[in-house]
């Protein structure tokens, strides 16, 4: 590991804490909803890292059609099982807060739910091509599957925008009102997050070079032995 | 359950969803590790 690591797992437990903090004790208090919108701090700023890193994904996988080089091809790996991990926060937060404000815990047939269910799966399909397929074309198939799984995030995000949905609006430019200290709380979770995501993609990356290494120098002495 | 209950129980979720996913990574690096010590010898 390099040496900026432990500055970054610093400084990212540090932001954590804080974003914490904020969400839980300074943020003010929603009228209609009470104490449950504070979910919003964790769901909103997942549902955005997970985005950015399939953005990575989209982008990588792209490169990695263009150059077959193995560096593009990791970073689309880890980017995407990343994003898998922080999907799946924001459709286990998401039922956690509708239950007491919608009254269920799933609309079924909801656009942005909907949606939101399919990128998860799609990514999740990813990552069962990259460990069930074997042979060299498994990553130029999974970067296939990529670019079109990738093609549901502007989907998940412009859904609310397009059609009737039961999901509230969007907090960016949705015509909603997001009260100042509300927008501060929520930025200092979304940077949390993106350093948290920074930090295991780092780690995932470092872990799947040797992994790749390891398997090379297996192969390398299987080799060996067999022409022994 | 009262809305606090919601709350905590999407904080603890989240938590538990990055822990188990670093659990993994801290298996598949000792397993890594491993195996990079048996191709040594």
């Amino acid at each position: 590991m390099k040496r900026g690591f432990p500055l970054l797992a610093i400084v990212t437990a540090l932001l954590l804490s804080f974003a914490l903090y904020e969400a839980l004790i300074a943020a003010p208090t929603e009228q209609t909803m009470g104490n449950v919108q504070r979910i919003f701090y964790y769901h909103v700023p997942s549902a955005w890292t997970a985005f950015v890193l399939f953005l990575i994904n989209f982008v990588s996988s792209i490169i990695y059609l263009i150059r077959r080089d193995s560096k593009s091809d990791i970073v689309a790996f880890v980017s995407a099982e990343v994003g898998v991990v922080f999907c799946t926060v924001v459709i286990v937060t998401g039922p956690i807060w509708a239950r007491p404000v919608w009254g269920i815990w799933w609309a079924p047939g909801d656009i942005r739910l909907t949606t939101t269910l399919v990128l998860w799966l799609i990514y999740i399909s990813y990552l069962m091509v990259r460990r069930l397929s074997t042979g060299g074309k498994t990553p130029v198939i999974a970067a296939v599957v990529a670019i079109f799984g990738a093609l549901d995030v502007p989907l998940v995000y412009f859904s609310i925008w397009f059609f009737r949905t039961q999901h509230p609006s969007p907090v960016i430019g949705g015509g909603g009102s997001l009260d100042p200290r509300m927008a501060h709380v929520l930025l200092i979770n979304w940077v949390a997050f993106l350093c948290l995501a920074w930090l295991l993609c780092w780690t995932r990356y470092e872990l799947e070079v040797a992994k790749r290494k390891v398997e090379e120098a297996q192969a390398l002495e299987s080799m060996l032995e067999g022409s022994r | 359950m009262n809305s606090m209950h919601y709350l905590y129980a999407a904080y603890i979720a989240t938590w538990v969803i990055h822990g188990t996913y670093l659990f993994i990574l801290v298996r598949k690096y000792s397993r890594v590790r491993k195996e990079m010590e048996s191709l040594r010898k």
